[in-house]
């Protein structure tokens, strides 16, 4: 009774005074009970009038106060009235009205929503990209009266799906038909599944409406299914592009000397704890520098792989010629010695290897699909670094060598290739190019001792798919295998996939023993 | 050169010696589970669980490197792969002992308790006739032999060797192990099967039980090492390490080489999954880690330690590398991957007949 008359009073007192806001909302903002208070900001968001900003904001920042009957905001030695924004002499003893966390809460989404209607159109973007998940269906007034207002496109089309996903909850069929048909034209998951509700008679009880919000359900799906295709098959090619790393080097000793090195996992690992140590070092001496220090890991990692795969080949490999079946065993050895050598240097944990920022983040083709920078960056270098090999191999005297050494040692021999020491820098190739993949490796998965364990029977299969001693079929057949895989992981989980990846190279090889390109030539054996 | 005493005494030895010497190690396995049972703890002449467990568990793995050696030694053909059909006769072993559980395991129910776990309402069909010991010895010896069969047939039709054929198999063992590491699959996940108690109704865990499985192991290595020698002296034997040594050869002789190898290949996948049945029992776990590559791949170091294409080489390969095994990894963990791959090494660079084949130099000379 006391709080009604109080207003009564108000707005009698008020009417003398010129007022941009209707003083009795602006007194109940300092009304005792929390329920009022919240009336009374959403009344004066409503109003998305600038003198509402005004004294909600004052609100939010502890700067309203009430003054008797009057709301005055007290901004250090000055006062304004609350209603009219009139400058008034300070006002004895102010008491500050209580404002709480659902208050704060309140006035935090209500200062959001009016920040629709601010002068500046970024401001604007930045709201109306930001109400998209939290719209409730009171907003639909507010959210209305800002879409006549708009005139940027891109502000406006977020606000039709915004003022669309208000309606929904609207009481009048053809509102919220019109929203369903509105929201039917987007991609997001999260729009998906505030029309799911509608999709059944408990939630809706208009079946236009709800035919409608089945067909718009289904239209998201079929949206979202595409997006998450190519997201598969975007990781599928970064997947690719790292087998293509290891695959090559595998493909050019394989081509070179017969050989399967089975440490060729192994040598990826030493090119990812390379760009570890490079981490460190940059971390330690030059921390101004750290995003740098990824460009400064690839010549280290390189030169590291090259060297630990001479040293194998100088020591091992070399002494082992024509016995492909021992070399295996051998290498396996190599392999295990280099996994203990890991372990006791850096621990038997992962260590972690940090994106730089210049490749963190990715690029928003879809509301759910990102491509992110790190992948894009691989696939880039990976062709980068084919591009590399195809010159070497195809333009230079060593390539050239490396070639006649593939098709026919004894008459390379012959006509005076030193075979042997083809041999030993084609296989320090092979390893670098290995380093160069942990590099690449590092980016996108974990760094432990068993990291390349996983990677030699991948890379063989590409090897084997590809055709020995060929650039063109290692290309096609990593990224295939890799998108393959990567898809059929999607549809049937990653065992599956695993398993029936191997059925479909086993049946491969039946119709072409030697890849997709085989050299041709007439030779037995 | 002087040469090392024992080696001295065994280069002097004589066919009659060796087969005197073999005699008596095989009357030594057999005199190992007597001990077992007629001694108490307190007695000099005791051999424990312990003992007992670890040395029935190298001899499954010698039947394994015997087998090995069938398709290595005399077919050159390197399986990276039989950790796979070891381990599936060992699960096909293991489902008869999950069976035989009954309802003592932990839930109570008729259901093995991992299924039961699973909310499983009732056996997937492969377990049908699982109770059956009859029928899962069929099982132990066919599944590895289909598989085998159907892998060995596309892939010498269509005359993959060398290097593919052996990391074919070696993907093959991987993928076997991410099928049987899924909890749908049907065989206990990443867990696998353990906690047996009984077999053929008998308590798994007392003496006598282990005794006579450490003595049917010993009857089967024993057999499968007069059949390996058989065969190897058999005219089949012959046109195998023909094979081995001249494939193209042998075609233009009028061979055709996809039978003999895929009998041989197939032969030596079923005494792996004998030799996983035996396992199992006697170990009381099997997983799928026993699929692991790492493990197909040490069996090819046993034969290659012991010397190939002998079969008494793979043996002693197979018990040196597993009894240094068990040694390494009690008294220095961290160097035990140092030693093997060093050893992976060594054997391949200097030891390219193994052991024997030292032996053997040492008796030329």
């Amino acid at each position: 009774m006391k709080k009604t008359l109080n207003a009564l009073l108000l707005c009698l007192g008020s009417l003398s005074a010129h007022a941009a806001l209707d003083p009795a909302q602006v007194r109940q903002l300092a009304a005792d009970d929390s329920s009022e208070k919240v009336a009374a900001i959403r009344q004066l968001t409503q109003t998305a009038d600038p003198d509402a900003v005004r004294i909600l904001k004052a609100m939010a920042d502890d700067s309203l106060f009430l003054a008797g009957d009057k709301v005055v905001i007290i901004d250090g030695d000055k006062a304004f009235d609350g209603a009219s924004g009139e400058a008034i002499k300070m006002p004895a003893n102010p008491e500050s009205p209580t404002v709480n966390n659902r208050i704060r809460g309140e006035l935090a989404s209500a200062l959001a929503a009016l920040k629709l209607f601010d002068a500046d159109a970024t401001v604007r973007l930045a709201s109306a990209q930001k109400l998209q998940s939290q719209v409730t269906p009171e907003m639909a007034p507010l959210l209305a009266r800002a879409l006549e207002k708009e005139s940027d496109a891109q502000i406006k089309a977020l606000l039709v799906l915004a003022h669309a996903q208000a309606n929904l909850a609207n009481t009048d069929p053809a509102a919220r038909l019109a929203a369903v048909k509105a929201l039917a034209e987007t991609s997001s998951p999260t729009i998906k599944s505030v029309l799911l509700p509608l999709t059944e008679k408990a939630g809706e009880p208009d079946d236009k409406v709800r035919y409608e919000a089945i067909a718009a359900v289904k239209a998201i799906d079929s949206r979202l299914a595409i997006a998450e295709n190519v997201g598969r098959a975007f990781s599928g090619l970064s997947l690719g592009s790292i087998l293509l790393l290891g695959a090559l080097g595998l493909a050019i000793t394989y081509g070179v000397m017969g050989i399967i090195n089975m440490a060729h996992g192994e040598l990826l690992m030493v090119g990812a704890y390379s760009t570890y140590g490079m981490q460190s070092l940059f971390r330690a001496y030059f921390p101004d520098a750290i995003d740098w220090y990824l460009p400064a890991a690839i010549p280290v990692a390189f030169f590291a792989a090259a060297m630990v795969g001479v040293i194998m080949e100088r020591t091992v490999i070399r002494w082992l010629y024509g016995r492909t079946l021992e070399t295996l065993l051998a290498t396996w050895g190599l392999s295990l010695i280099l996994i203990q050598a890991a372990r006791v240097l850096f621990g038997a944990q992962n260590v972690e290897v940090s994106n730089p920022g210049w490749m963190s983040g990715g690029i928003e083709v879809m509301p759910n699909l990102i491509l992110p920078w790190n992948r894009i960056i691989i696939v880039g270098f990976a062709m980068f670094v084919l591009f590399l090999v195809w010159v070497l191999i195809n333009k230079t005297r060593l390539g050239m060598f490396v070639r006649a050494v593939t098709q026919n040692r004894a008459m390379a021999g012959c006509v005076g290739v030193p075979t042997a020491r083809i041999d030993t820098m084609a296989f320090a190739l092979g390893a670098g190019i290995a380093g160069l993949g942990g590099v690449a490796l590092s980016q996108i998965s974990n760094v432990g001792p068993d990291m390349g364990q996983g990677y030699i029977v991948d890379s063989f299969m590409v090897v084997v798919v590809g055709g020995v001693g060929q650039l063109a079929g290692a290309v096609w057949a990593a990224l295939g295998l890799g998108i393959f895989s990567k898809l059929l992981e999607g549809w049937a989980g990653a065992v599956i996939a695993k398993i029936s990846i191997l059925v479909c190279i086993i049946i491969f090889i039946q119709k072409r023993p030697q890849g997709i390109f085989a050299l041709k030539g007439r030779f037995v054996e | 050169m002087r040469k090392p005493l024992t080696l001295r005494i065994l280069s002097s030895l004589d066919k009659k010696s060796w087969l005197a010497l073999g005699v008596f190690l095989a009357l030594a396995l057999v005199v190992i589970p007597v001990l077992h049972l007629n001694f108490p703890e307190d007695s000099a002449l005791h051999v424990s669980t312990y003992a007992i467990t670890l040395i029935g568990k190298i001899m499954c793995y010698a039947l394994v490197a015997v087998a090995m050696d069938l398709i290595w030694g005399y077919g050159g053909i390197l399986s990276l792969g039989h950790g796979l059909f070891f381990a599936l006769g060992g699960y096909a072993f293991g489902m008869y002992l999950m069976r035989q559980i009954g309802r003592d395991g932990s839930y109570g129910a008729d259901l093995p308790d991992f299924m039961v776990f699973l909310d499983w309402k009732e056996l997937p069909w492969f377990w049908l006739g699982s109770d059956s010991f009859g029928w899962v010895a069929f099982l132990v010896m066919a599944v590895p032999a289909l598989v085998a069969f159907v892998f060995g047939y596309f892939a010498f039709r269509s005359r993959i060797k060398g290097v593919y054929f052996s990391i074919m198999t070696q993907a093959l063992t991987f993928a076997g192990m991410l099928l049987f590491f899924r909890n749908e699959t049907g065989f206990g996940g990443n867990n696998g099967f353990t906690g047996f108690t009984r077999i053929l109704g008998f308590d798994i865990t007392a003496q006598s039980t282990r005794a006579a499985l450490f003595f049917a192991t010993v009857v089967l290595l024993v057999g499968s090492l007069y059949l390996g020698f058989r065969l190897a002296r058999s005219k089949f034997g012959r046109v195998l390490t023909a094979l081995r040594d001249a494939e193209n050869r042998l075609m233009f002789c009028g061979y055709d080489p996809r039978g003999y190898k895929l009998f041989i290949w197939v032969l030596s996948a079923v005494l792996c999954g004998l030799a996983g049945a035996l396992y199992v029992p006697q170990v009381g776990i099997i997983n799928p880690s026993e699929m692991a590559p790492t493990q197909s791949i040490e069996a090819a170091v046993w034969v290659a330690l012991g010397g190939r294409g002998t079969l008494i080489g793979p043996l002693l390969g197979a018990g040196l590398v597993n009894g240094m095994k068990s040694w390494f990894t009690v008294a220095f963990p961290e160097y035990w991957l140092f030693f093997l791959g060093a050893l992976f090494i060594v054997v391949t660079l200097y030891l390219p007949r193994g052991l024997l084949g030292l032996l053997r130099k040492e008796k030329e000379q």
